[in-house]
């Protein structure tokens, strides 16, 4: 495994380096602004006790602001992986990772990240306390400014009746909606969301999806959101980054713009999502 | 037989029925069942239960030297309260405890920190755990009482040692226990060193926390009583394992009874009173625990 070699520069990586810069050159011409964040060659490994094991391999990809970029693949694609290195949770083994042009070394609270899981919430803290926690733990806001922000967000996800209850006793639904009003309320450079909504039921997923570009056409913000559901990813997103299996590597990255849940059963809809769908499975013999 | 045409059932459509008249959709339960689902009313019903049973036998044996009845046990409490001497033995006996108690956990904090950060400090505390847990403590009064003497560094001594073990192992298991997306929520926020223990940590691992102070708790009062009983004798003021010791000697029964039901009353009343409301403020309104 020479290639794995930082410092080793070969055609390949050239090339990829070259696309880049053409890609920004281009930017230039339209006045697109400058990536909020962005991934260079990033390689990322994870150690189990008797293998190490490559989960995504030299990914390149340029979130600009406001985007909802959407990481997307087959499960073992490392696309949580790589999530989880833009998060700060793992380095990277080979590459670049920076946001505002600042190198990414460790978690930080202008990252926020939604987790798939219902217990990213602190159970010992109600809805109010759980979204002021993190303003008052990294002081970026105090006191009366807090306690509004939290309640105006709280507000936003239409949790308001239910901000003194516990996390035990909302639905899984209602608790995502408290991790998004959570990280919101933060104002982070980006959201980062895993999965969020693969644990809920279909139709609690689909209202959810809903109020999260609701939520977006509020307030512009930026996202780094992972799925492994095509038609989730066309709803969802601007911007998909199409990854390939095991090791994850980039396959294609496709506009989404034009898609929302009014129009889920249009031809151009469908042909986006078939497009996706032979990206991701045309390698393989037997489509699943 | 003839086919059925499954398509041929009429479709429908329904308006839901108005329930904003709460009464019929709920009701309260009646009085006496309200009161059964009291904890405190069915233990104390246990506990009268109890006490005529001891009543009705120590009546029944009239061997007052052997097994003195409920009231002549009360009398002989209200005796000794009113003299002052139960009080003060009582008072001698939680001072020393809550000495120990307190240096324990101290102690204790010390060790699941060192645990917690390094595999080294880990290692440390599984080997002395594991030396040591299994030792009474009263096994360690002997040494005690060489490196401290008489009185009360060798009380604290023995009771450090019943709550450090069972303290360190119950905080250190529940820190590790504490789910990972928890522990990234909060690294996420930049939480890092003793502001991640204190805000992160340590409530999310509370009820095992709790388990270990419990347990740490009944291990330290038992020790003492058990010390006293020893060398209680030649303390300057005894506390009430002397009490009983002394009455004992005086073949007073009357009186050791009414000692052991202070030890019982007050093992109760941290257990029920202190400790539920603690579990009842936190691990039970975090719904961590039932």
């Amino acid at each position: 495994m020479s290639r794995t070699s930082p410092t080793c520069r070969d055609p390949e990586r050239m090339e990829a380096d070259a696309i880049a810069a053409a890609r920004s050159a281009a930017a230039g011409q339209q006045a697109m602004p400058s990536p909020l964040l962005s991934a260079r060659g990033v390689t990322l490994q994870y150690r189990t006790p008797h293998h190490i094991v490559t989960a995504t391999w030299r990914v390149d990809f340029d979130v600009l602001p406001s985007d909802r970029f959407i990481l997307l693949g087959p499960s073992g694609c490392g696309k949580s992986s790589l999530l989880k290195a833009v998060g700060g949770f793992l380095a990277p083994a080979e590459g670049r990772l920076t946001i505002n042009g600042r190198p990414i070394v460790q978690p930080g609270p202008d990252r926020m990240m939604v987790f798939q899981e219902f217990e990213q919430l602190l159970p010992w803290k109600t809805v109010l306390g759980n979204v002021l926690f993190p303003m008052r733990a990294t002081g970026r806001f105090r006191g009366r400014e807090a306690m509004e922000r939290a309640r105006d967000m709280i507000a936003r996800v239409g949790l308001a009746k239910f901000a003194d209850a516990y996390p035990h006793m909302l639905s899984g639904g209602m608790k995502m909606r408290v991790a998004i009003a959570r990280a919101m309320a933060m104002e982070p450079d980006i959201l980062l969301m895993d999965e969020p909504f693969a644990a809920l039921d279909a139709l609690t997923r689909r209202r959810m999806q809903e109020e999260l570009l609701g939520l977006w056409d509020q307030l512009r913000f930026t996202m780094l959101f992972v799925t492994h559901s095509i038609e989730e990813a066309i709803l969802v997103g601007s911007r998909i980054l199409v990854l390939s299996p095991h090791p994850g590597q980039v396959r294609a990255e496709l506009n989404a713009e034009a898609f929302h849940h009014g129009n889920v059963d249009q031809a151009a809809f469908g042909a986006l999502s078939k497009r996706i769908h032979r990206l991701l499975f045309e390698d393989r013999g037997t489509p699943t | 037989m003839t086919a059925i045409d499954l398509s041929s059932r009429p479709e429908f459509e329904r308006s839901p029925e108005d329930f904003s008249n709460q009464d019929a959709v709920e009701r309260p339960l009646p009085l006496w069942e309200r009161a059964w689902n009291s904890t405190a009313l069915r233990r104390t019903v246990l506990l009268v239960l109890l006490a005529l049973a001891w009543e009705a036998y120590a009546r029944l044996l009239a061997n007052p030297l052997l097994l003195p009845s409920l009231t002549e046990t009360l009398e002989a409490m209200v005796r000794d309260l009113e003299s002052g001497l139960l009080v003060r033995r009582t008072l001698t006996s939680l001072n020393v405890l809550v000495l120990g108690y307190a240096a324990g956990l101290a102690i204790a904090a010390v060790f699941t920190t060192l645990a917690v950060s390094s595999r080294i400090g880990t290692d440390l505390l599984a080997t002395l755990t594991a030396m040591f847990n299994p030792l009474p403590a009263i096994a360690l009064l002997p040494l005690a009482l060489i490196w401290f003497g008489l009185g009360v560094p060798s009380l604290v001594f023995v009771i450090i040692h019943s709550v450090l073990w069972a303290v360190a192992l119950n905080t250190h298991t529940g820190f590790r226990t504490v789910p990972e997306t928890l522990r990234m929520a909060g690294r996420n926020v930049g939480l890092s060193g003793v502001r991640y223990v204190a805000l992160l940590l340590i409530p999310a691992a509370f009820p095992a926390i709790l388990a270990g102070l419990k347990i740490g708790w009944a291990f330290a009062w038992r020790t003492l009583i058990a010390a006293e009983l020893v060398f209680g004798a030649s303390a300057r003021e005894g506390g009430l394992g002397w009490h009983i010791f002394e009455a004992r000697a005086q073949l007073e029964t009357a009186t050791v009874f009414g000692g052991l039901l202070v030890v019982i009353v007050i093992g109760l009343t941290v257990e029920s009173v202190i400790f539920r409301a603690i579990e009842a403020r936190t691990v039970n309104r975090w719904g961590m625990q039932r």
